[in-house]
């Protein structure tokens, strides 16, 4: 995958966070890849795995790793908006399931913060699998927006 | 007239532990996470421990958001599921001999699930219990509460609704 924003000024800063979202233990654990991300909005993907069943009988992967794959898309989003924040914390997450990732299918989630204050941001994001159409999942949520602070004592 | 006399203590521990193991060692994904249950009578409290892995910020370090709620939905699907297998179970028409993984009442599905970020999950055990608030023919809704240290200085809380497994398709 080529890196579209390698021109931009941000480059740098859109690398480190993409090197920084693949490094987290837990997203490392579950196999994250950033598929794109700036400007307010993340796509991150997640490949099936037998260790994330949630029912044996059907093979369909867990809920809860879907709400894993989310809620750091979500904050992916948040982090690579312009406005940008220092860091950031789920406030609250909302998933809808739609419908049953199929089992063996890859899921990619896409979030978008559609609105920033100086305290909070507002997210949504849906995950689809390798089928196009109704979505596996929507999500909406807020997340923390922690300021640089000034003067550069913490 | 003459009351029934009880059941040996071990055969009613034995019957409970054993539907209660079978419904969670079948959960691949509970495995992955190291989500284990126990049991007093019929109330569960879940136990996360705490593992590097579950780690979604290193430089705290916290938990991932993602492994708090994955906790807190593994959390409420086996209530759920427990709150209806127990009643089979003592009323004797499920054979805790019988049950295994691939023989267990199908589990519930969710329907949507809100996470509620109270503070950050430190790097150490959590808990959680669940309580199933209305559980009908077709849907139940279930809160989820999860603490680590203070059992009243919750870290994380959630509402979930589910749809309820069709009868017909127990076997």
């Amino acid at each position: 995958m080529t890196d579209p924003d390698a021109n931009a000024p941000d480059a740098d800063k859109l690398r480190l966070a993409r090197q920084f979202i693949e490094a987290i233990p837990h997203s490392h654990a579950l196999g994250m890849k950033v598929e794109s991300i700036g400007g307010g909005a993340a796509v991150l993907s997640m490949p099936y795995d037998l260790r994330l069943v949630g029912d044996p009988r059907t093979g369909v992967i867990h809920g809860g790793a879907v709400s894993a794959l989310m809620d750091t898309c979500c904050g992916a989003a948040v982090m690579s908006h312009p406005e940008a924040p220092a860091g950031t914390a789920t406030i609250d997450l909302r998933i809808d399931y739609m419908r049953a990732a199929t089992p063996g299918q890859r899921i990619t989630a896409r979030a978008e913060c559609f609105h920033i204050t100086r305290s909070v941001a507002f997210v949504r994001a849906s995950a689809h699998d390798e089928e196009t159409g109704i979505p596996v999942a929507s999500a909406t949520g807020a997340f923390t927006v922690e300021r640089m602070k000034k003067g550069g004592a913490a | 007239m003459t009351r029934p006399k009880p059941e040996p203590v071990q055969l009613i521990k034995q019957r409970r532990d054993g539907a209660l193991r079978a419904l969670v060692s079948g959960v691949p994904y509970i495995q992955f996470l190291g989500i284990t249950f126990e049991r007093r009578g019929d109330e569960l409290t879940a136990v996360l421990p705490f593992d590097d892995k579950l780690i979604g910020n290193p430089m705290l370090p916290a938990l991932h958001g993602g492994v708090t709620a994955a906790f807190l939905e593994v959390t409420a699907i086996i209530e759920l599921s427990w709150s209806y297998l127990w009643e089979d179970l003592e009323a004797g028409r499920i054979d805790a001999a019988s049950l295994d993984p691939m023989h267990l009442p199908r589990l519930p599905k969710t329907i949507d699930f809100t996470v509620d970020y109270l503070r950050s999950g430190l790097p150490r055990d959590a808990y959680a219990r669940a309580r199933v608030n209305r559980s009908g023919r077709r849907y139940a809704s279930v809160h989820v509460e999860a603490w680590q240290d203070n059992r009243s200085r919750l870290f994380a809380q959630a509402t979930g609704h589910f749809l309820m497994p069709d009868p017909a398709q127990n076997g």
